[in-house]
């Protein structure tokens, strides 16, 4: 039995299904905030509006972002950075820490994710800070 | 007789469609050309012949149209009147019976190439291509979109509306997400039109020149950073198809201009 619920919790682990972060070195807010800003990175204003940002057209595809730190946990908002598929299978909000189950992606990110895991972690840093 | 086998009929009835011809998965209830999706700067632009650039592509069309090729073979006027030519590019992609697959406009012109002027095909996106596929679609301005996509076509037809919902790239977005679900909002500074392809070619302001469809479609791959589809890829055809159904009774307006 405690073999059974040990691979269990091996497995939510590996599928990060707890929430817990994914490195030992905590995420920092700045590094994270350009990470959101970053065409190539998180590029987070393509969809999502933040107030707090002084950036003219924030899109308008996915929810405002401005207090997300005060209705998610760092948990749950790392949920949904990874792979908000997960959640909600219809989500069309990319999976950022997620490489498998894709189609016709491009060769040069192959095999690789949006974000890495560092950067997944400044991301929720980041995002913790935006409370209204 | 069992209450199914005597009601099927009336469900094909209800249907409007007989077995082994299913209807499509899905259109889009109020077709708007991405002509509304545009700034008025960029409408006006679209609108004046004497300012809209993509008119410089339909005359220099209008010049190969007549030209005879140095085959000797009869020049695209010999045997088309430009009058005929209205609505032809509204009808496209269209099947072609002694091909046995669907053709788009420009893969049509350059059928004619070799087959009827003994001239190499253009290659994609070249100038000349672009100009005449120009040239010729501006002869459909204002005729309302009509593909027939009944028999043979309809296997293409299918590829394509399966393409269109089909989720890909790293980003892992499928073409309906943009422009069925969130048309109208922003994505960043871009309103997201229904992706209704009425204008093409268009001469698009972040390109500064004309382009195709194919290579929109190749734009938005990039986008989503899936690897590009090859320009000429019988699954753009059939893309191309799907897109041009779903534009039912818009008309015509090339050489659109996009932002």
């Amino acid at each position: 039995m405690r073999r059974v619920s040990g691979v269990l919790f091996a497995l939510l682990l590996t599928q990060n299904l707890t929430g817990e972060p994914l490195t030992s070195s905590p995420g920092d807010a700045a590094r994270g905030k350009a990470v959101v800003l970053d065409r190539d990175l998180g590029h987070c204003l393509l969809c999502h509006q933040i107030s707090q940002l002084d950036e003219s057209f924030q899109g308008n595809i996915g929810p405002d972002l401005s207090n997300v730190g005060g209705r998610l946990t760092a948990a749950m908002i790392r949920e949904r950075v990874i792979d908000p598929t997960r959640l909600n299978p219809q989500s069309v909000m990319p999976a950022y820490h997620r490489t498998e189950g894709l189609a016709q992606v491009a060769r040069e990110y192959a095999g690789k994710p949006i974000l890495d895991a560092q950067q997944v972690e400044d991301v929720v840093a980041y995002l913790e800070t935006l409370k209204q | 007789m069992s209450w199914r086998s005597s009601l099927s009929p009336l469900l094909i009835l209800l249907c409007g469609c007989s077995p082994g011809a299913s209807p499509p998965v899905s259109g889009i209830p109020e077709p708007r050309s991405g002509y509304h999706f545009q700034s008025q700067d960029t409408q006006n632009l679209q609108d004046d012949d004497f300012a809209n650039p993509g008119m410089l592509w339909v005359d220099g069309g209008m010049v190969l149209w007549t030209e005879a090729p140095e085959t000797g073979k009869p020049a695209c006027a010999d045997c088309h009147h430009a009058a005929d030519m209205s609505g032809v590019a509204s009808r496209y992609p269209a099947y072609d019976k002694s091909l046995d697959t669907v053709l788009n406009l420009e893969a049509r012109i350059n059928h004619c190439r070799t087959e009827r002027q003994g001239e190499p095909a253009y290659p994609w996106e070249s100038e000349p291509l672009l100009s005449l596929t120009a040239y010729v679609a501006h002869q459909s301005r204002g005729v309302p979109v009509e593909v027939d996509i009944s028999g043979p076509a309809r296997p293409f037809f299918d590829a394509g509306e399966t393409y269109f919902h089909e989720r890909r790239g790293q980003m892992n977005l499928a073409c309906v997400h943009c422009h069925e679900h969130y048309v109208g909002q922003m994505l960043r500074g871009d309103k997201l039109s229904q992706g209704q392809p009425v204008g093409y070619p268009i001469y698009r302001l972040e390109w500064q020149t004309l382009g195709s469809l194919q290579r929109r479609l190749r734009f938005c791959n990039t986008g989503v950073r899936a690897e590009p589809l090859a320009f000429g890829a019988q699954t753009w055809t059939n893309v191309e198809l799907y897109l041009k159904w779903r534009a039912t009774g818009l008309p015509g307006e090339a050489p659109a201009v996009r932002r």
